[in-house]
């Protein structure tokens, strides 16, 4: 019996790997099992190697395991990329058709499985990817019954003939494999799982039920890799609360439209990924002088320019937090799991209004677009709140006076009333302006509103800006990390604990305002700080030493080849430091 | 009832003795009022440039935004709440050079504002460079032998695009000029007017006297028809672009606002915010 299993499948792209791996994946995840799924793609439609790597555990997993139990393979080229992942004791389960061999190197073992020729003699060669599901039970031993729900919604629709021969087809892949297994039928059962049931959900889901929940009813927004999810779930969901999603004709109209509808008086959201934000940087600080509330999401991906398009990288975060010119208060937030990217976004939207400034959602692709199993989601968490948003009749303006909506106050945050408001009326301009939003140029007058500006985070109220794991006192080393690295960098933390050293663990949640107080204690009492990004330069790296200092203690943990931490790449740096 | 007065503030243009943008904001206001706006139902959105400066001049709601954006702007605010009368303005050079892309894409979407382009064919706030309104031969500071770039012809890109409401004005005609605004306020979809209102600093070409011996009424046009759109576009050929009037005009066409579906019948800045429980188990049992 094993506790946890990491299966893969590949092919060319096209040719239905996500559908098999995620009906693989549908169907464990209601047994109960946590999963995480993780898809390697490239920028193309038909063909490309595409693969599906999914792990299946009775416990949380939230990252890439380091090796491979079983792999599915519809073509050589699959086999070739991915072997190397295989432990000795691994399965390679190859579509006869295309004559696989295996690579000398190996001691995993190669089974040649008619997935084409079964399928085709029943009717259809689409159903090779159900003849590899049906073949993968009978290395685990599972009872195939399990797949028929998830094959009856997606396939329901077809009809009940479609339905039985997809499951014929589980069925004949599960046997002919459990003949060719013999006595290693099972070989890699799964211990029972606890029968729960769990979302099963990629980040960018998330993002957007968490908007739809914190109250954004509008989004404007240009597609691209990986955010255009967010935005194809929300113009499904918006309709049915009065709001709508317009495909813009770039970032810098969606970014501008977004600020006009905020201005207006509705939450909305704006998504993309680097190349969108850099062109989104001017309006940015609009938003920031005109302190227009405003949400943007950032799903970071291979840069510079196209950069990597499909591959994780975490390379946009100096950018994030100190894109335009000028200078302006920003929030920026960096979500370390599916289940926080729900509750954070939804707290964006309070934050942005709040503290009317942007509030910057940093995700990246190995948490937009990596599935995992989320505990059900608490929507009493969820909270509105609106800040010094004028609600009700206002005071009566002396003729021709404009509503003060920049006035200077204690806390930096002034009321604000939103277009139609009796009494209300009051200039917005992103040229310094004086407390009704008129022009000035005045010296005392621009002290006055810049220092009223940053004075609004000064004093940000955010809960659980750092996740600590923090069981020592004194620590050998801190880990410090943001958004999808936390699951690789938990296992690698699990390993070196067993390996004696004593680790901290520190993943930065709220990036701006750096959360010094949070984390200054944890750099104090560590010998080393290993600090984990996917960037070649180790940007929070020296945003860390910027805000805290001890730079003597800080080493970067870098990777920038486009593929996210696995543990033991995490395990082995750090255990390089001692 | 709110007059045009109302929509006077106490700030003092800072545009040039002479410019054509005063004519323009008076139209503007003048407009509102006759519509039977009050100050609060209005949003005057305005891009980067001497004609920029417009929104700061009404009492109304104003938003300054930034250079060649203030249409995404402006549609973002009639998302927002659809009962508010919503203007975008700005100068040539922030909706024909900058602003081209959102121009012709607010045109196609057909949100139900209105753009009043402060056509000037020159930068003034840069103090005087090329714009794409600028005729070929054109000798400003940053084409000192003359433009060697052709102009482009907003009216004739306009209907290529789509439009529902074109027109074009001169902003010594405030008479015509308020009329046209106002029309384009009632127009149900986006209603796009040029005005031709003259750079007194730094275009010494097309200038009041420039413009009076070059423009036709389309109203002198015996049978002018702006429904029919194919004439609209011949005739805006055989002037060069140099008339003013309702040039064409689609009653038919529903405005986007009258398509997105589901859309909220009342402003969706009144909103519920909340969600119920029942609605959000059904959100989240989509992904068990
Ligand atoms: C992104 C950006 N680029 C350049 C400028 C400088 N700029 C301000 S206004 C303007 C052009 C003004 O011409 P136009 O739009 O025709 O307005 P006018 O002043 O003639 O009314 C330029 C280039 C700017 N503000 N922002
Ligand atoms: S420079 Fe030209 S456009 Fe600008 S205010 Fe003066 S006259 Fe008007
Ligand atoms: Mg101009």
């Amino acid at each position: 019996m094993i506790n946890q299993l990491s299966w893969k499948v590949g092919g060319q792209q096209g040719e239905g790997i996500e559908s098999t791996g995620e009906i693989f994946a549908i169907a464990l995840n209601r047994l109960g099992y946590y999963l995480y799924g993780y898809r390697h793609f490239s920028s193309r439609i038909k063909g490309g190697h595409t693969n599906n790597k999914i792990r299946v555990s009775t416990t949380q997993v939230r990252s890439i395991s380091d090796d491979l139990d079983i792999l599915v393979a519809f073509d050589q080229e699959t086999i070739d990329v991915n072997y190397k992942e295989l432990h000795s004791k691994g399965v390679i389960m190859a579509d006869a058709k295309f004559g696989p061999t295996k690579p000398e190197d190996t001691e995993a073992s190669l089974y040649a499985v008619p997935f084409t020729e079964i399928a085709t003699e029943l009717g259809t060669s689409l159903m090779k990817n159900m003849v590899a599901i049906g073949a993968t039970s009978a290395v685990l031993d599972l009872d195939i019954q399990v797949f028929e729900e998830v094959v009856q919604e997606i396939f329901g629709r077809k009809g009940q003939q479609v339905v039985e021969k997809n499951m014929e087809a589980i069925k004949a892949g599960y046997e002919y494999m459990k003949e060719q297994l013999g006595s290693n039928v099972g070989a890699m059962e799964l211990e029972k799982a606890d029968g729960q049931k769990r979302l099963f959900m990629i980040g960018n889901d998330a993002i957007a039920m968490g908007a739809l929940a914190g109250g954004c009813r509008f989004m404007a927004a240009y597609p691209i890799t990986p955010a255009s999810e967010i935005m194809e779930y929300l113009i499904k969901k918006l309709p049915a609360v009065g709001g709508t999603v317009i495909q813009t004709e770039d970032e810098i109209a969606a970014v501008t439209m977004a600020i006009g509808a905020n201005y207006g008086g509705v939450r909305t959201i704006t998504a993309s990924a680097g190349p969108g934000l850099s062109l989104k940087m001017e309006a940015i600080g609009l938003s920031g002088i005109t302190e227009t509330p405003l949400v943007i999401v950032d799903t970071q991906r291979g840069g510079p320019s196209t950069g990597l398009p499909t591959k994780q990288e975490q390379s946009d975060l100096m950018a994030m937090i100190y894109g335009t010119h000028g200078e302006i208060p920003k929030i920026v937030m960096a979500p370390s799991t599916v289940q926080e990217a729900f509750y954070d976004t939804a707290e964006a939207f309070n934050l942005a209004e709040e503290y009317q400034c942007p509030v910057i959602i940093l995700s990246d692709l190995q948490l937009s677009l990596g599935k995992q199993t989320v505990e059900p989601l608490d929507f009493s968490k969820v909270e509105i709140r609106r800040g010094k948003l004028q609600t009700g009749e206002l005071p009566e303006l002396e003729s021709k006076a404009y509503f003060k909506r920049y006035e200077v106050t204690e806390d930096g945050v002034s009321p604000r009333t939103i277009p139609g408001m009796k009494n209300g009326i009051h200039h917005v301009t992103g040229v310094e302006h004086e407390e009704t939003g008129k022009p000035s140029e005045s010296a005392a007058n621009r002290i006055a509103q810049m220092d009223k500006r940053f004075r609004k985070i000064s004093n940000i109220k955010f809960d659980t800006p750092v996740h600590k794991n923090a069981p020592h006192e004194e620590a050998d080393l801190l880990i410090v990390g943001f958004n999808s690295t936390r699951g690789a960098i938990e296992e690698a933390m699990d390993r070196l604990e067993q390996d004696g050293v004593k680790v901290n663990h520190a993943q930065v949640r709220l990036i701006h305002p750096f959360p010094v107080d949070e984390i200054l204690p944890l750099v104090k009492t560590a010998k080393k700080i290993a600090v984990i990004e996917n960037n070649a330069t180790g940007q929070l790296a020296n945003i860390l030493k910027m805000n805290v200092g001890h730079a003597e203690k800080v080493h970067k943990v870098l990777k920038y080849d486009g593929n996210p931490f696995l543990p033991h790449e995490i395990h082995s740096k750090c255990k390089e430091l001692f | 009832m709110a007059t045009f007065k109302d929509f006077r503030n106490n700030v003092k243009p800072n545009w040039c003795p002479g410019c054509g943008d005063f004519s323009v904001q008076a139209a503007m206001q003048r407009a509102a009022a006759n519509v039977g706006l009050e100050p609060e139902q209005l949003a005057v959105v305005s891009g980067i440039g001497c004609s920029g400066r417009i929104s700061g001049y009404i009492n109304s709601y104003g938003f300054h935004g930034i250079h060649g954006r203030s249409l995404p702007i402006a549609q973002g605010v009639k998302m927002a709440n659809r009962d508010l009368t919503v203007i975008a303005s700005g100068g040539d050079g922030d909706g024909f050079a900058i602003g081209m892309g959102h121009t012709i894409h607010a045109i196609r979407r057909n949100i139900d504002i209105t753009y009043i382009v402060m056509d000037n064919q020159i930068y003034g706030l840069t103090k005087g460079q090329t714009s794409p309104r600028s005729a070929a031969g054109f000798k400003t500071k940053s084409t000192p032998a003359g433009s060697i770039e052709q102009a482009i012809s907003p009216m004739e890109m306009a209907l290529t695009a789509g439009a529902t409401f074109v027109a074009q004005s001169f902003s010594t005609d405030l008479k015509d000029l308020t009329a046209l605004i106002e029309a384009g306020i009632k127009h149900k979809g986006f209603s796009l007017i040029n005005v031709f209102s003259p750079c007194v600093t730094y275009n010494k070409v097309n200038t009041y006297d420039w413009f009076k011996e070059n423009l036709t009424k389309l109203s002198d046009i015996e049978g002018y028809d702006p429904s029919n759109r194919e004439n609209a576009m011949q005739t805006l050929m055989k002037h060069d672009g140099l008339v003013t009037g309702l040039i064409y005009q689609n009653t038919e066409r529903p405005s986007y606002q009258e398509l997105v579906s589901g859309y909220s019948e009342k402003p969706l800045s009144e909103a519920d915010l909340t969600l119920d429980q029942e609605y959000f188990d059904k959100l989240t049992a989509e992904f068990v």
